[in-house]
């Protein structure tokens, strides 16, 4: 009967072993390889916003009109505009304040979102309620204009795009924890841990925090990316940063001038560099939730 | 059947009611004075007193913003939007002008991301573990991470500068008059955004389609339907294809928020004129009451999308729909 199956079965699922079957070293070593891979992630990260804050940011302001317009050189890598300023320098340096902003505006909405989605939990019907249709409200407005809003009502500039980055991407993590949440109070140990004598607090404390921390802690690093992308948006609009400002939203949007003289250096690379940290972001989220997260440590 | 008419235009209302206090609030907050971001630094620096006065009482500066609110909301219910201060005419007439071509612009996107994204997502399923596979795979992964805006000034550069094959920005041809306009030059313009917009909305839709296409595969009837001889392709043709079909159908209908918020930003990058781009100039030149016009208009349009999606899911799976027969 086996044979019978893997003979119909499509070859690809045949190739591809379960990893449990393979010997414990290689596991292991793939454990190793997701922990490798957060690391240099985060180290990356690390090494874009210093550079782009204490060491190129003075590069990345300063004119240079005899060097004005240059396609991308050795000596400039990503060329420079057309008041001579290093665009490399420049892309760095929006770069580490788009990390920036999007650290500070995702810790905000994670915290955010853990309090709803506990309110919602904890809180009984009514708090459920309300919870549920704020999330609701704010899922039913188109995000682009929600973030134009905001920034609008916070005065736009950097305050205008983290607040209103911070306050609109709870939403969906809200959801997720709140589900989290119901399903630890509904489960076995902690009613069994009530039966015990525990108190609410070394409930929570003890035996649901343990449970819900992991998704907490993915679900925070999984909004950088959303939270990056938005602010570069929102910059690029003209709702954020103003534009004396090396972002990457600013970059772009002042490429636009550009583009039709050929310019094509001044919108590419500073892109590519923005997609490679979003994509950094998301391979240190989905590393860590392999790591942490009990469900996934089978792919 | 009325009581879920009733109970959702219920909703609706309370939703738009929601919607419509929240931007006069935010609004209301804002410390950007309506006059100067219009007028521009030198000009307010310039201007006589009386002429600033004139102006604040123009765009309402000096009214309280719940009086101002209930002068909207009065309109608003008499069917009137307001009217728009920076483009002036009545609210309801810009967002008409630019809704056609928002909507013209969303609809191919949401019809070519789809198709695309739903074959794109077999394929890679029939081909799981190949290089065909991984192809989809990395391109929906790092579309993911592509702002939309940016493969937009991609496009405008390879097609647009480079190939010269589409015009650079707008709606219809720079300095033809609009009765010569034709429906070629209006489709050649809509054709670099929708692209685009048709681009960036794939991964959403392949992926999921994907990942549903593999439990499908995997599931005993297909096993069956091998069994009795048939290809994968021809398995999945007969077996598969009606239940991934509503699936990502459904899933397509509630995404129409990402899909309103990219058009805004592709707008921008084209200069193309619809609401996204009324709504940024309406953001940044503080015109309130096509700024509640537009945030309603869109809200409307998300809650149909998931409206219709919701009603999908329940011709999908009828354990779902309340209240029908043994499941209720």
């Amino acid at each position: 009967m086996p044979s019978a199956i893997s003979r119909t079965a499509p070859p690809a699922v045949a190739a591809a072993p379960a990893v449990l079957h393979q010997p414990q070293r290689r596991r292991v070593a793939n454990r190793q390889a997701l922990l490798a891979s957060l690391v240099c992630a985060v180290v990356l990260l690390a090494i874009v916003v210093v550079a782009g804050r204490f060491v190129l940011y003075d590069v990345a302001v300063a004119t240079d009109f005899s060097q004005k317009n240059l396609a991308p050189s050795l000596q400039h890598l990503f060329g420079t505009d057309w008041m001579g300023r290093d665009m490399f320098a420049r892309t760095v340096a929006g770069l580490s304040l788009s990390i920036l902003v999007g650290l500070l505006a995702a810790a905000v909405s994670s915290v955010l979102a853990l309090v709803l989605a506990s309110i919602a939990a904890l809180g009984g019907r009514r708090a459920d309620a309300v919870v549920t249709w704020l999330v609701d409200l704010f899922m039913g407005i188109p995000h682009i204009v929600l973030l134009i809003l905001i920034s609008y009502a916070c005065g736009k500039g950097f305050w205008g795009v983290t607040i209103a980055v911070a306050v609109t991407h709870w939403p969906n993590l809200t959801r997720v924890l709140r589900a989290e949440i119901m399903q630890c109070r509904e489960s076995l140990f902690v009613g069994h841990a009530r039966k015990l004598g525990q108190g609410s607090i070394a409930i929570a404390v003890r035996h649901m925090l343990p449970f819900v921390f992991p998704q907490y802690l993915v679900g925070l690093i999984l909004l950088f990316p959303h939270a990056i992308m938005h602010e570069a948006a929102i910059t690029f609009l003209g709702f954020g940063l103003p534009v004396d400002v090396p972002a990457i939203g600013v970059i772009l949007s002042e490429s636009m001038a550009y583009l039709s003289a050929g310019m094509w250096w001044l919108a590419a690379f500073p892109g590519l560099a923005l997609i490679a940290t979003v994509m950094l972001f998301d391979l240190a989220g989905s590393s860590l939730r392999k790591l942490i997260d009990p469900h996934s440590t089978q792919e | 059947m009325a009581s879920f008419v009733v109970r959702h235009i219920i909703r609706l209302m309370l939703l738009l009611f929601a919607v419509s206090i929240v931007v006069f609030f935010l609004v209301s907050v804002s410390p950007i004075d309506p006059v100067q971001a219009n007028v521009g630094q030198s000009a307010y620096l310039n201007m006589s007193e009386e002429k600033r006065a004139a102006l604040a009482q123009y765009w309402g500066a000096n009214t309280p913003i719940w009086e101002r609110y209930i002068n909207w909301a009065h309109d608003f219910i008499h069917g009137d939007m307001g009217t728009s201060l920076r483009y002036n005419a009545p609210v309801s007439q810009v967002i008409a002008q630019r809704a056609t071509n928002t909507l013209l612009l969303m609809a191919v996107a949401w019809v070519v991301s789809g198709l695309l994204g739903f074959c794109l997502g077999i394929l890679a399923a029939l081909k799981r573990g190949t290089w065909v596979d991984k192809v989809v795979k990395t391109y929906c992964f790092v579309l993911a991470a592509t702002p939309a805006f940016w493969i937009g000034l991609v496009f405008l550069i390879v097609f647009a500068v480079w190939l010269g094959w589409f015009p650079i920005g707008f709606s219809v041809p720079i300095g033809k008059a609009a009765a010569d306009v034709t429906v070629f030059d209006a489709l050649h313009h809509l054709a670099l955004p929708a692209l685009t917009l048709s681009v960036v909305g794939v991964a959403n839709i392949a992926m999921h389609t994907r990942e549903k296409a593999i439990d499908v595969l995997e599931s005993d009837y297909i096993r069956f339907a091998r069994a009795r001889g048939y290809s994968p392709w021809q398995a999945l043709r007969t077996h598969g294809l009606r239940n991934l079909a509503l699936p990502a159908i459904t899933l397509q209908f509630a995404s129409i928020s990402e899909i309103f918020g990219g058009s805004v930003l592709v707008e921008q990058v084209f200069s193309y004129p619809g609401l996204g781009q009324a709504a940024v100039t309406a953001g940044l030149g503080s015109d309130v009451a096509l700024l509640v016009g537009i945030a309603i208009f869109s809200a409307a349009l998300v809650f149909a999308g998931n409206l219709i999606a919701n009603i999908l899911y329940g011709v999908v799976d009828p354990r779902i729909r309340a209240g029908v027969g043994s499941y209720a």
